[in-house]
């Protein structure tokens, strides 16, 4: 008996170890895509982090810290003093607070359209979901352009406002802080709308029913209820819009002309007219590593309330 | 407490409630009325659709009525949302929060209705172990079982001490064993804490074991109110009888009347005295019915009220049910109680003669 019981388990081990080799087969070729163009990259970008800049762009084999030491410090003319110089720090703080104003505007702006959605009947919701996603059917560049076009002097809203006599001179939006805020919102709402939207989806309305007749009123009710039941959605919506925003690129470039960098674009001159791709390498990892610090702390404090089930 | 006159805790005065609009529209309630007195254990029962859970909810608050008021010790709350009434639910599915430990989602009430920390605590203690869940408290409503869940369910609408308790089919997710035992902690809940409850069940048993007085419901509309035993013994409709228990329907005309007894012929030229409902005045062509268990079978054909031919026996444990083949062609079943003095035993295909107990046989509006 023992033993047909201890073949019989054998048996299964044998099968599961077969089903496991089987399941890792099915991943082989995204981690090989993964790897080629996701690990090897990374890899390169450190490994030229600490080298030094060729002059004309590329790198010099030679070791060296100075991509490091030059986003905190500058070598004076003079001597070889190292000055403590704040610009890419600026920067950096400046990226990472147009990223958590968007992420703060982007929830506060798609909660309540996600409920909207969620509350709709099933067939109501579906036509919501591809509204929400028609931009995702052109090109992220092509509608920035249009949004210059909008906001510039001589472009809708201020040609409106003048045509109505409300103002008398254009209001000047374009390559302006405000212009990039609202290049930022307009392309990652929908990254918070559309995982907020599959949370609340999820939701047990009764649950909120169930509240109401507890006493809850509504406001009480969403705090109680709704929202901590949607906090995997949150969660996700809040990654999904503020690690792309903070390394956003074309946004910033045709929105602020240039004059207001974000992380994106400070890097991206790097490679180009800074010729120093060394430093570009060396920015890219440290924002790297800000993202993942953040990332940490963040999870850590939100996932402890998140409850599946 | 069956029949105990008293004050009305619910009204439902002329109550509509009509969903949709335009040519879809559908009326779930048909200006139904309704009183339910203070400490009751009133029931609404009916088949799915009849409108029994809109009725409930319009009383909770989560749907408002299209025409009529409803009345909490006169007051009309019709109007008002769920949070101001002093009403709470048993949900059919519980609905407990489930990022609450089972001691929160009891005090959840209490604590919307801002009552200090200390004095939730005593009452979720008190509610704990009414419905026997100290050991729980601190769990996770996902890591209890169904029937524990139930508890919890019962407990966190019981621990604000509503005026009324709302049940909206709170036993139909637990088994059979469970049920049974859920029926009797409902009965003791309610007499412990004195208040009215008003129960919805489809389940006709449920509801004759549990109730002190019933609402029988079908399309909208409310067909009868009465403690248990006027439900079974007198339905005032045919689709009464038929929803409740077994019943037996004959065919016949009226002959004569006189104060609540009519005599009627059957299709099988047999004469029988049958009871009907004061505010009904049979005529001519009537239906008769008579319970399984008012019947009784006997070997002599021709001495009983109807006779036939035993079609199937059908032993149940605790009684049998015998299927006869009337000789006018219609079915008829005779419930006889089970007994180790032996009574007589019919095979099939015998000849028998049924004859009906006194105030057996009753005349229904159909």
């Amino acid at each position: 008996m023992a033993n047909v019981v201890s073949r019989a388990a054998l048996f299964e081990a044998k099968a599961e170890r077969a089903a496991s080799r089987r399941n890792r087969l099915l991943a082989t070729p995204a981690l090989v895509i993964i790897g080629i163009f996701g690990v090897l990259p990374l890899l390169i970008i450190l490994v030229y982090s600490f080298l030094e800049a060729a002059p004309y762009g590329g790198v010099q084999w030679k070791f060296s810290t100075d991509a490091y030491l030059n986003f905190l410090f500058q070598q004076d003319i003079f001597d070889d003093t190292l000055q403590f110089t704040p610009d890419f720090l600026i920067i950096y703080l400046r990226s990472f607070l147009f990223a958590v104003v968007t992420t703060v505007i982007c929830l506060l702006l798609g909660f309540p359209t996600a409920y909207f959605m969620a509350t709709r009947t099933p067939a109501q919701r579906n036509w919501w979901v591809l509204l929400i996603t028609i931009p995702f059917w052109s090109n992220l560049l092509v509608r920035t352009l249009a949004i210059m076009f909008i906001i510039r002097d001589e472009g809708l809203i201020n040609n409106l406002l003048m045509g109505l006599g409300v103002i008398e001179k254009p209001i000047t939006m374009l390559y302006t802080n405000f212009a990039i805020q609202l290049g930022l919102l307009y392309s990652f709402l929908p990254f918070m709308i559309l995982p907020l939207y599959a949370s609340l989806e999820k939701l047990d309305f009764r649950l909120v029913e169930a509240a109401n007749d507890l006493y809850a009123t509504r406001r009480q009710a969403l705090w109680r209820v709704i929202i901590p039941l949607s906090l995997p959605g949150i969660i996700a919506g809040c990654l999904l819009v503020f690690i792309p925003a903070l390394g956003a690129y074309v946004t910033p470039l045709i929105l602020g002309g240039g004059i207001h960098l974000m992380i994106g674009d400070l890097i991206a001159q790097q490679f180009g007219s800074g010729r120093n791709w060394p430093l570009g390498c060396a920015q890219a990892l440290i924002l790297m590593a800000a993202v993942l610090v953040a990332l940490y702390f963040y999870v850590r404090n939100t996932s402890g309330k998140v409850q599946h089930g | 407490m069956p029949d105990k006159p008293g004050r009305n805790a619910i009204e439902v005065v002329n109550v509509s409630k009509i969903f949709g609009s335009g040519e879809g529209q559908v009326a779930a309630l048909d200006t139904v009325s309704v009183s339910i007195r203070e400490n009751e254990f009133f029931t609404l029962l009916g088949p799915s659709g009849c409108g029994k859970t809109t009725l409930l909810r319009l009383i909770a608050g989560f749907d408002f009525p299209s025409a009529g008021e409803i009345l909490l010790y006169g007051e009309d709350i019709a109007p008002l949302p769920p949070f101001k009434r002093p009403v709470n639910t048993v949900f059919q599915s519980y609905a407990l929060f489930p990022h609450m430990t089972v001691a929160d989602n009891i005090g959840f009430g209490l604590e919307m209705l801002g009552k200090p920390k200390d004095e939730i605590q005593a009452r979720v203690a008190q509610m704990l172990k009414l419905v026997k869940m100290e050991a729980l408290s601190n769990r996770r409503t996902s890591q209890i079982s169904g029937g524990q869940q139930q508890r919890v369910a019962l407990a966190r609408a019981l621990a604000p001490q509503p005026k009324v308790l709302l049940l909206d089919e709170p036993l139909s997710a637990l088994d059979y064993k469970l049920r049974k035992e859920m029926q009797i902690e409902l009965k003791r809940l309610q007499h412990e804490t004195g208040i009215t409850f008003i129960f919805v069940t489809h389940d006709q048993e449920e509801a004759l074991t549990m109730s002190d007085r019933i609402a029988v419901m079908s399309a909208g509309k409310i067909l009868q109110v009465g403690s248990p035993r006027d439900i079974y013994d007198r339905p005032a409709e045919r689709f009464v009888a038929d929803f409740i228990g077994e019943t037996n329907f004959l065919k016949g005309t009226v002959v004569s009347k006189k104060s609540g007894v009519a005599t009627v012929k059957l299709a099988s030229d047999a004469i029988v005295a049958a009871g009907f409902p004061e505010d009904f005045d049979p005529s001519d062509a009537v239906t008769v019915v008579v319970r399984p268990e008012h019947a009784d079978l006997i070997a002599d054909a021709s001495k009983g009220t109807v006779a036939g031919t035993l079609a199937n026996v059908v032993y149940f444990g605790t009684d049998t049910h015998y299927h006869v083949k009337l000789d006018s062609g219609d079915n008829f079943i005779v419930r006889q109680q089970n007994s180790r003095s032996g009574a007589v035993t019919f095979e099939p295909g015998a000849k028998v003669g049924i004859v009906f107990e006194d105030d057996g046989a009753r005349i229904l509006r159909d």
